[in-house]
Parts: structure tokens; sequence; C-alpha cells
């Protein structure tokens, strides 16, 4: 792969031309992709009505800019890059393509919470009243999140940790989870679980700045972290003992990459529920773009953030005026992308 | 002393391989650690290497404790290469020759005129320079472990561990990479320490021989002070005689055994 060094004093760098050329289209892309998805709902506006909206607080169209598409929007692209990221992480240190957040209980872990929490307090998003009432829906899914990726982690840890023994103690833990999952939503109030299965597809419908926000600040934070790490992920795709020979501490660099993941995917889970398989496929894409060995930080992110900004766009427009749960549609491109997979590696 | 180990106490989980051993690797010599399978001779280098923690006693590099040392400091000075190490699918030769560079990099400076100063030498001294685009898994035996030794070296330590570092190679390859131990250890006066199965390359290739049988050092000293009949019998239980090798008059193993051709 072509790469060139960049240097600047004491500052060296390796950049690889093929993860700029990706990362530089995928942002591209993604600003025309949010562009239109300005301009296409129940109001369609032109270019010049989107600006006048934007800027002018008298405008007509400024709510619907300002507090509808754009939060909407930028709570997908976000959340799109967050879980890409995440992925991307998982996906290097397990050494495994087809590992996600989903293996690290955070997804499932978020839904139990979740769930639990609509059937045992009434309402998802009316009234309300006990856990959910105090916690609201984003927090309950942070905390599954976070408790489903302890029990996980704590479970695979053996005096170290092995990638492999991750996944699969991730599929057992998963498997439980699914279960207690659909276990409540069926002893739950009809009502309140069909409110519960749009949140558990996974949907930007209604979302608002404050969702915005905390997938905005988990990532300003947490990607200046992962690409610092970036060194570290790519010495731990060799054995345990080459790595640590090459003065890397094995356990502490990967317990650091791995909890950056599960934040990420944790709060992108809190902000849009658990959409399907774009922290699967998007470091996949990403790889396949790049044409590297390992899943790429920066172009997978881009990767997710196009996806999801793509699909939620279709979510809203394929069967206006009714919409679908934009986890509905990354699951649909999203599976045969997988069986894709599969079938190629089986080869 | 570079590398030394005080009475240390090795093993894994419950299971001791290790107990109470002692061994001292003078500066700018080739050892070579010798015995049956199973004696904890690649156990002894991990320790050595730190890359397994002694359950009791101490290693220690240049008179400190390894542990106490920062793991990337240690390896700025100490390079190991594993037994059987595996690289991920596709990495080219130049690829996995910078990894060694990883010590010296931080995330600010991660490929310094110094790294790809150091990598072109590494490549260079272990032949490779022609292969350095290819993908590791499309080379010989051979290649790949000359590539391996190749990402050790550009790490720019002087002190190399090397665990079996002839293993599933045919003879002719087996004596290649030897070569180019001693070619290293002429070349720069590196310190060299490492776990061979064949007795007549360790006799022919080492300065000092170590043999060790149920982890403890049975022997120590010149290939001929340890290489002899009443040693093979005790370490190996090999009945054989041990002749000078018509070449470079090292002691050479001849086995005894009972099948003739007549």
């Amino acid at each position: 792969m072509t790469t060139v060094p960049l240097r600047l004093g004491r500052l060296s760098w390796q950049v690889r031309l093929r993860g700029v050329a990706v990362t530089v289209t995928g942002s591209a892309l993604l600003v025309l992709l949010m562009a239109l998805s300005m301009r296409i709902g129940d109001i369609e506006m032109t270019v010049a009505q989107v600006l006048a909206a934007t800027f002018d607080p008298a405008d007509a169209g400024h709510f619907v800019i300002m507090e509808l598409r754009l939060p909407r929007a930028l709570t997908g692209a976000l959340v799109g890059a967050a879980l890409a990221l995440s992925g991307a992480i998982i996906q290097s240190i397990a050494r495994n393509p087809l590992a996600s957040p989903e293996i690290l209980g955070v997804t499932n872990g978020a839904s139990v919470l979740v769930v639990a929490g609509v059937v045992a307090s009434g309402s998802a998003y009316g009234g309300t009243s006990g856990l959910l009432a105090t916690l609201g829906v984003p927090a309950l899914a942070l905390l599954g999140g976070l408790i489903g990726a302890v029990i996980v982690y704590g479970l695979a840890w053996r005096r170290g940790l092995d990638g492999y023994r991750l996944v699969l103690v991730g599929i057992g833990v998963t498997a439980v989870f699914t279960n207690v999952k659909f276990w409540l939503l069926t002893v739950g109030d009809v009502n309140d679980t069909s409110r519960a299965m749009v949140w558990i597809s996974g949907s930007l419908h209604g979302r608002g700045w404050e969702h915005v926000q905390p997938v905005a600040i988990a990532l300003a934070l947490l990607v200046p972290l992962a690409l610092t790490g970036t060194r570290s992920l790519n010495a731990l795709r060799f054995g345990d003992d080459t790595v640590t020979a090459l003065g890397v501490r094995t356990n502490r660099a990967r317990a650091a990459m791995i909890l950056a993941a599960v934040l990420l995917a944790a709060v992108a889970t809190a902000s849009a529920g658990p959409i399907a398989f774009v922290a699967l496929a998007a470091p996949q894409i990403a790889l396949r773009l790049t044409r590297s060995a390992q899943p790429p930080l920066l172009s997978s992110a881009a990767v997710g953030a196009v996806l999801i900004t793509a699909a939620d766009l279709l979510a809203r427009t394929l069967f206006a005026p009714v919409e679908l749960p934009v986890g509905v549609v990354t699951a649909v491109l999203g599976a045969p992308y997988l069986i894709h997979l599969i079938w190629r590696s089986r080869k | 002393m570079r590398l030394q180990a005080a009475a240390v106490k090795l093993g894994y989980g419950d299971r001791t391989i290790v107990d109470g051993l002692d061994l001292g690797v003078e500066p700018g010599t080739v050892t070579t650690i010798i015995g049956p399978n199973g004696c904890g001779k690649s156990t002894l280098l991990r320790a050595l290497g730190r890359l397994l923690k002694p359950q009791g006693g101490e290693v220690l590099l240049d008179g400190k404790r390894i542990d106490r040392i920062p793991t990337r400091e240690v390896a700025k000075v100490l390079g190991v290469l594993p037994q059987a190490p595996t690289a991920p699918e596709g990495l080219t030769v130049a690829d996995l020759v910078a990894r060694g560079r990883h010590p010296h990099q931080t995330w600010y400076r991660q490929w310094s005129s110094d790294d790809e100063s150091a990598v072109a030498e590494a490549l260079a001294m272990t032949g490779l320079a022609d292969l350095a685009e290819r993908p590791l898994d499309e080379l010989s035996g051979g290649q790949r472990q000359r590539a391996w030794i190749s990402m050790a070296l550009a790490q720019g330590t002087d002190l190399l561990l090397l665990d079996e570092p002839t293993t599933f190679l045919d003879l002719a390859h087996q004596v290649e990479v030897l070569e180019l131990v001693r070619q290293l250890h002429h070349a720069a006066g590196r310190t060299i320490v490492m776990v061979l199965h064949d007795l007549n390359l360790a006799a022919r290739y080492a300065d000092r021989l170590v043999a060790m049988r149920d982890g403890r050092v049975i022997s120590a000293g010149a290939p001929h002070e340890v290489l002899t009949e009443e040693l093979l019998r005790e370490v190996f239980e090999l009945d054989a005689k041990v002749i000078p090798d018509p070449v470079a008059g090292t002691p050479l193993v001849v086995p005894i055994g009972t099948h003739r051709r007549s």
C-alpha cells in the first residue's frame, strides 16, 4: 500500500494515501447526504430555502431545520461514526471480522434494561414512574450497556484477556440477554412493549440536540484516545509474546481500547437505540476500501456516518409518510452483506 | 553479566517447571541452551525476556531487576523472538520489520528517518531488501525466519533472545539462519541467547552451551566441555559417541542405537 512519511521536526507519521482518500470522500459524501436530508421531508425545501431557514430565526422553516432535521441528521451521523469506531476497535482486538459491540454485551445489556424499565414503569415516552422516570431511556440504556460490558469482560478475563475467549463469552452472554429481553416483552403490557420495540430496532425519530450532545462529547474525547492507541492496536495483532517483547503492556493496552469501544457503543446506543450491523459492517467496508490489513479507525468512522445517514434518508422517504426505524433499514442492508462476508471467508 | 537469572522459580499456574535456577549470560557471547523436550529451556528463555514473570527469584538485566524497568526501556536493549511467532495475514516483510521500531516510537513520532534507516539496514543485513514488499506468507520457511530476525534487528538491541529460530526449517535453511546469527554477533558484538534442538549445530554455532534437564542446569561452558558422552547419557539418556566435527573441530554427536546397515 502506498504510504507517505509526514515529518515536521521531531514529529513524524506515516500517512496511508488510500485511508486519507476514503476518509475525505466519505466526509464529502456525508455533507451531501446531510444537505439532502435537510431538504427532504413533509415540507420539501430548496437549498436556498434551507439556508434561509437555518440562519434566519424568523423564517417559517427555522424550527423544522434547527429543531427537527439538523439534530436528527447530526445524531445519525455521530452515532454512525461512534458505532463504526467501536466496531473497528473490537474487530482489531478480537482479530475477528465478525466481532462487534454486540459481542461485548453493550447493545443487548442496554436493550434489556430499557425494556425492563419500560415494562416496569408503564411507558417508554409518555407518563412514567419508577426507575424509568428517574433515569430516562438514554441513561437507562447507557447503564445497561456498561453493565453488559462489565459482565462479558469479567467472565472473559483469565489472568489476561484473549480475543477469542472474549468473542465466545460475548456470544453466550448475548444469547442470555436476548432471551431475557424477549421474556420481558412477552410479559409486558402490549402498548408498552410495542413502544419498546421501536427503541429496540434503533430509531432516529424525534432525536433532538439532547441526543446530539452526549455522542458529540464522547467522540470528541474518545477519537483522540483511539487514534493515539492505533499503534498498540496494530501491535496487538501479533501474538502476545511478540507484542510484549516490543515493550507493549498488552493487557493494559487492550483494556484501554476496549473501554473506549464500550463507551462509544454505549453512548451511541443510548442516543439512538441498538442500530444493527453498522458497527459490524462499516469497519469491514472501510477495510476493503482502504485495502489495509485491519479496520482503519478514521475511515471506518466516516463510512459509519455515511451508512446511517443514507439509511435514515431511506427510512424516512421509502414509505413516506410512514417512517421506518433506521435500524430496520441498516439490518436489511447489513444482513445480505454479512452473508456475503461469511461466504467469502468460507472460500 | 548482561542478563542473569538468580534462583528463579518458573511455571504456569500450579505447575512448576524450573525451581531455583541460576544462570548468567556474559556480554558479547552466543549462548545456546540445549536439553530434552519439556526440560524448561523455552520457559527459561521466556523469563529472561520478561515474557514470563518468575514465581520466585529474579531476572537481572545489566544488574537491575528486569520487572522494575519499564517494559519499553527493556525493549530498547533486549529483543526477543518467540517460538513459532505468528503474523497477521497478508502482512508484508517491510511492515513486519517496521514493527520492530515500536519501542522507539510514540504517537507523535511514528515514522522518523531513524526508523526508516534502521528498517532498511535490518532488511539489508538479513538479505531481504528485494523481498521487502512481498507478503510474509509467500516466503519460504527460511526467508520467513530471516524476516522475523530482521524485525528483532530493527528493534536495535544488542541483546537478542531467540527461541528455537530453526524449528520447521530444513537443514540448509537451519544453517542459513545460524550463519546469520553468527554474523550478527561478529558485526556488532551482540549478545545472543538461543534455544536449539540440534546438538551438532548448537556446538558449532555457540560460544557457550547450557545443558538443562528437569528445570536444572546440568552443565554449562564451552561446547567441548559440555557436550560429552557422559552428559548425553545424563541429560538426554542417549548413548552416543562424540567425535570432532571434521569441518569445524567442534564436538559432533553420533548416536549409537542398535540398527546397523551391514
